[in-house]
């Protein structure tokens, strides 16, 4: 099996759930109306004082990603579950890691697509205008957006085929999310006053870490996740 | 003795159970004795006065808690490597063990913080971390109830096990860059000798209650395991007292 044989089997996974993303648009169509439905409610709780929301958007932006993501990853195993696919999908020849990173390119342009309408609209509901170092902030986003998917996408692989999937999979993902939302508000929150501290590369290389630790560590491990 | 051996786990059920029972004993008569030890012996502290004695119990119960971990950690790298079930009731059981000591490592904190700091909680790294941890443990308990069959239920929560214990040093850095106010880590070298002694044979008691209650739960696995796989025999098979291996 060369490299270019996993990287054909990865495509093949990765286009075959979006083109059945593109074809229904409901997952996509719900999951960012629930992640604009979470700012609001963050408005609400938050009181209508400038100041205050503003200082909480980027916290507020995170948690609507979360919030509304974690609802993502589920769905995608389940789609194979409902049209019993996930054995066949299993039963092709190749590796078994090329599936998960498949589903993660997938969840990847799918949470992107979200954060794409939900970010906006967090700015225009906080107050908060287009900061000077904009590339930057897009580059947190991204860092923050693959750990939270690589694991969202792999824990989703056993909490899918469970019992009370829909509370297991925040059980499971939250707790190991603490390093990448304390990363990514803070870098971004750092940026965003102009990054005076200098700490901003600290949390930003923190993140990288973790995405690669853990992507690592996924690749690795899937095979035991998917095969029982 | 007759013993009754679990296929699908290769432990005999009736092992090493007086042994563990010594050391159950033990620490609980060197744990009263340590107790005793540090609230009559150690004087109070200069700021904190009779409250510090709490740290007798809080700091032995976050120092075990992280042993439990790590055994968690070990059993799951174990079973992933040879696949014996064994293993997995050991994570599960050390997991069991483990939350209940970071949940006492947090209510004693809490109890500790208040009168100290004014407050009940704070954000501080190592109690934010233990927070963490144990909702980590938590969830791995609760995957182990979502989940019925044995070889599935083994291979995803050695495999939440491994991940979990790759995320405790990050979550501790990370947490720890975000905020730092505590009173310096208890250790023997930050305290003054007349409480290093008790701090470290309440530790050493509190150890040895974990060990128990650890190898007590995994016994209790183990059996409720053999019973299932008896039961599974005695069902395919249709006769009464027709299941059961020698060893």
């Amino acid at each position: 099996m060369s490299w270019n044989d996993d990287w054909r089997r990865v495509r093949a996974v990765a286009l075959k759930d979006l083109t059945a993303e593109r074809r229904s648009k409901s997952g996509l169509n719900a999951v960012t109306f629930l992640g604009v439905l979470v700012l609001m409610l963050f408005g609400f709780a938050l009181g209508p004082d400038t100041e205050s929301l503003r200082d909480a958007a980027i916290g507020a932006i995170w948690l609507a990603i979360l919030f509304s993501g974690v609802l993502a990853f589920n769905r995608s195993y389940q789609l194979e579950l409902d049209g019993g696919a996930l054995e066949p999908l299993l039963l092709y020849p190749g590796s078994r890691w090329s599936i998960f990173a498949g589903k993660l390119l997938a969840n990847l342009a799918f949470v992107g697509l979200v954060e794409l309408i939900v970010i906006p609209v967090a700015m225009v509901l906080f107050h908060v205008s287009v900061p000077a170092g904009w590339g930057a902030q897009l580059g947190v986003t991204l860092l923050g957006t693959i750990g939270f998917v690589t694991l969202g996408t792999f824990y989703a692989a056993m909490s899918s085929r469970s019992r009370s999937r829909e509370v297991l999979l925040p059980l499971l993902l939250f707790p190991m999310m603490i390093p990448v939302l304390l990363g990514a508000v803070e870098a971004s929150t750092s940026l965003m006053e102009g990054n005076v501290m200098r700490d901003a590369g600290a949390w930003i290389r923190m993140l990288l870490v973790y995405d690669v630790v853990f992507l690592a560590a996924a690749l690795a491990v899937f095979e035991f996740v998917i095969e029982v | 003795m007759e013993s009754v051996v679990s296929r699908a786990t290769g432990v005999p059920i009736a092992s090493r159970e007086v042994r563990w029972t010594t050391v159950g004993i033990v620490g609980l008569v060197l744990l009263v004795v340590a107790q005793l030890y540090g609230v009559l012996t150690s004087p109070p502290d200069r700021d904190m006065g009779h409250l510090q004695k709490i740290m007798y119990v809080h700091v032995p119960a976050a120092w075990n808690a992280m042993l439990a971990f790590l055994l968690v950690a070990l059993a799951s790298l174990r079973y992933l490597w040879k696949g014996r079930l064994a293993d997995d009731l050991l994570a599960a059981s050390a997991a069991e063990v483990g939350m209940l000591l970071t949940g006492l490592t947090l209510a004693l904190g809490m109890i500790w913080g208040k009168p100290t700091w004014g407050i009940w909680w704070t954000w501080e790294p190592r109690l934010t971390s233990t927070a963490v941890l144990f909702f980590m443990f938590v969830a791995y308990l609760i995957l182990r109830t979502f989940v019925d069959d044995a070889e599935r239920r083994a291979q995803w929560s050695a495999v939440v096990g491994l991940l979990g214990a790759l995320n405790v040093p990050i979550v501790y850095m990370s947490v720890r860059w975000w905020r730092t106010l505590h009173q310096m880590q208890s250790s023997p070298m930050t305290l003054d000798s007349s409480y290093t002694w008790p701090l470290r044979v309440n530790a050493i008691a509190l150890m040895l209650l974990m060990a128990y209650a650890v190898a007590h739960r995994y016994r209790s696995a183990i059996m409720t395991q053999t019973a299932d796989e008896l039961m599974d025999r005695l069902a395919l098979q249709g006769a009464p007292g027709g299941g059961g291996s020698r060893a």
